[in-house]
């Protein structure tokens, strides 16, 4: 009687576990990624990378997880079952961020010293383009139907539009001192650029790469230096944007129809960069000094948790896990 | 029994309604803290964030800190006031008059203390809804498990106040109970500052602070606001009740105590 029992507990517990979604968080001092449960709130799993880890993101599938190893000079290919490094893919030199192309196959990656934007066939393991940037790249970002691919330049201050069929440059937009994120709208209308010196967000009609608007920031009693935007991710439905404002220490809310800041949030030292869970419903954010990871709640935008993970925290990636 | 409870009763009432008739005390008891919350805590100028102890789940300001210690000055206050009462009780001959009641000494100056732990708690409360309107808010049932804290925190510093009032003689020494015990008691805490930053500074600051029981008092009502118990806290301020109630009682028999050297 008891081996039933016992069994029904053990197939019980095993889908609870199947059940818990994770954060996976590269750390950029310790060389390991440190995976966070979501419905516990802990560090479940640390995992050694390469050298320096700093963008990462998961296929479509989640199959596997690409993982910039920044000072190893390569993307490295993990088995996210078993954490184990499959292959490094040929990336270029310096590797910060990267960005999968809706097709699931194409990666584009900033070589921040080499001043190029390096596309990669992911099944063939090749390099199919390298496309000249302004100087040291970062951001990246795709437009959800493909046809754009962005890069920011930190030291150029531009927005660079690359054409993905022809791998070539289409258009280059001013933007604001140090460039550092990337993201388009779902809807594929707008394009939004951080600024991280100039301390504001610019926002780009797509269709004719002219800035439409330019969000500030403006914290009680930080000074304005600190205030400076990297990270930001899109609520459900686009209508706000979670903006991390690194080491002024806070989050801002902007709504993405009238670009006003409506809130404001405390989190840990000098947040970088940011990932929902699966229903959007908590915001995860890596807090580099304090070597951390706070999570929000997006409904009342209130930090409720703060979770101890490596040095230096860096890029966030959401992985389901069932 | 039903004597005790008729006598509890009407302490209790006649605090309530002293408490009613002073409206001046209540917005004084209200502003106190008040000012602290918003004109020193921003003065502080925390806006960075305090590093996370517990029970704190992440970052918090420095408003969101003090808000407990603010509590405990509230019941501070209250309980030293109280005793400033019984003083001026005793020289008005109503002291007198409440101790020839035919029940045990140590049951009617519970009943004044509770009285007195009654009205700090509801101006506890009064003070939480102004931070609350002032967006510090705290989780909903922690409004709920504050209660036995303050209770219990009001109940220690209100014996506390007892004890002394026992051995002042007039009301002009009360400026002395302010000098001596209220304020180093206030400071020499962690209400406005956690203990790891008094370390930082000194070691020895740390250990009074460390031993101080109103320490441990805004300790139990910090935790107990975030539905949480801190033991240590809980036996700490427990154990000073005792002895505080301990001394009073021993202050006011009439053959021991203090009393009979004031004659």
């Amino acid at each position: 009687m008891k081996l039933p029992i016992l069994t029904t507990l053990t197939a019980a517990l095993l889908s609870t576990t199947a059940l818990a979604d994770e954060i996976w968080v590269t750390n950029e001092k310790d060389d390991t990624i440190s995976v966070i449960d979501i419905e516990t709130m802990e560090v479940v799993r640390t995992i050694e990378t390469g050298e320096r880890p700093r963008g990462i993101t998961f296929s479509k599938d989640y199959s596997v997880v690409y993982i910039c190893a920044s000072d190893s000079d390569a993307v490295q290919v993990m088995d996210p079952n078993t954490g184990k490094i499959l292959y490094d893919l040929p990336s270029g030199e310096d590797p910060e961020q990267f960005v999968l192309h809706p097709d699931n196959r194409h990666l584009y990656i900033a070589n921040e010293d080499d001043a190029i934007t390096t596309v990669v066939d992911t099944q063939t393991r090749t390099v199919v383009a390298q496309i000249d940037v302004g100087i040291e790249p970062e951001g990246m970002a795709v437009s959800p139907d493909g046809k754009i691919a962005i890069t920011t330049s930190e030291t150029t201050n531009m927005a660079h539009w690359i054409d993905t069929e022809t791998q070539t440059l289409f258009a280059n937009t001013l933007v604001d001192s140090r460039p550092r994120h990337a993201e388009f709208t779902k809807d594929g209308t707008e394009l939004w650029v951080s600024a991280e010196i100039g301390g504001t967000i610019s926002i780009f009609d797509v269709a004719t790469q002219t800035e439409k608007a330019k969000i500030d920031f403006e914290i009680d009693n930080i000074h304005p230096d600190r205030v400076q935007p990297v990270g930001f991710e899109f609520t459900n439905g686009d209508t706000h944007a979670f903006v991390a404002l690194g080491p002024s220490n806070h989050v801002a809310v902007v709504n993405t129809e009238t670009y006003e800041v409506e809130d404001y949030i405390l989190v840990g030292r000098r947040v970088w960069h940011l990932a929902f869970n699966r229903d959007r419903t908590q915001l995860f954010t890596t807090n580099g000094v304090s070597g951390d990871v706070t999570v929000i709640d997006v409904a009342s935008r209130k930090a409720i948790k703060s979770i101890k993970v490596g040095r230096f925290p860096w890029g966030a990636a959401f992985r389901p896990t069932e | 029994m039903r004597h005790a409870l008729i006598a509890m009763r009407a302490i209790v009432l006649r605090e309530a309604l002293r408490f009613v008739h002073q409206r001046e005390r209540f917005i004084a008891a209200l502003v106190r803290p008040l000012v602290w919350l918003l004109v020193f805590a921003a003065g502080f100028r925390a806006a960075l964030g305090l590093s996370i102890s517990p029970p704190y789940q992440t970052y918090i300001t420095y408003e969101t800190y003090i808000v407990p210690g603010l509590c405990g000055m509230i019941l501070l206050f209250n309980g030293m006031q109280s005793s400033l009462s019984l003083v001026y009780d005793r020289e008005m001959g109503s002291m007198r008059l409440l101790l020839t009641a035919p029940l045990s000494r140590a049951w009617l100056l519970f009943s004044k203390l509770l009285g007195s732990t009654i009205i700090s708690i509801l101006q506890v409360y009064a003070f939480l809804l102004v931070a609350w309107l002032f967006d510090i808010t705290l989780p909903g049932w922690g409004y709920v498990a504050v209660l036995p804290a303050l209770l219990l925190g009001g109940l220690m510093l209100g014996a506390l106040g007892l004890a002394l009032s026992s051995f002042i003689k007039q009301l002009e020494n009360f400026a002395g109970v302010m000098n001596f015990v209220i304020f180093p008691m206030f400071f020499l805490s962690s209400a406005l500052y956690p203990l790891w930053k008094m370390a930082e500074s000194s070691e020895l600051l740390h250990d009074i602070c460390a031993a101080n029981p109103f320490t441990h008092t805004v300790e139990l009502i910090r935790f107990a606001l975030y539905v949480e118990l801190n033991p240590m806290a809980l036996l700490w301020t427990a154990l000073a009740t005792v002895v505080f109630m301990a001394l009073a009682v021993w202050g006011y028999d009439p053959a021991r105590g203090m009393m009979t050297r004031k004659g």
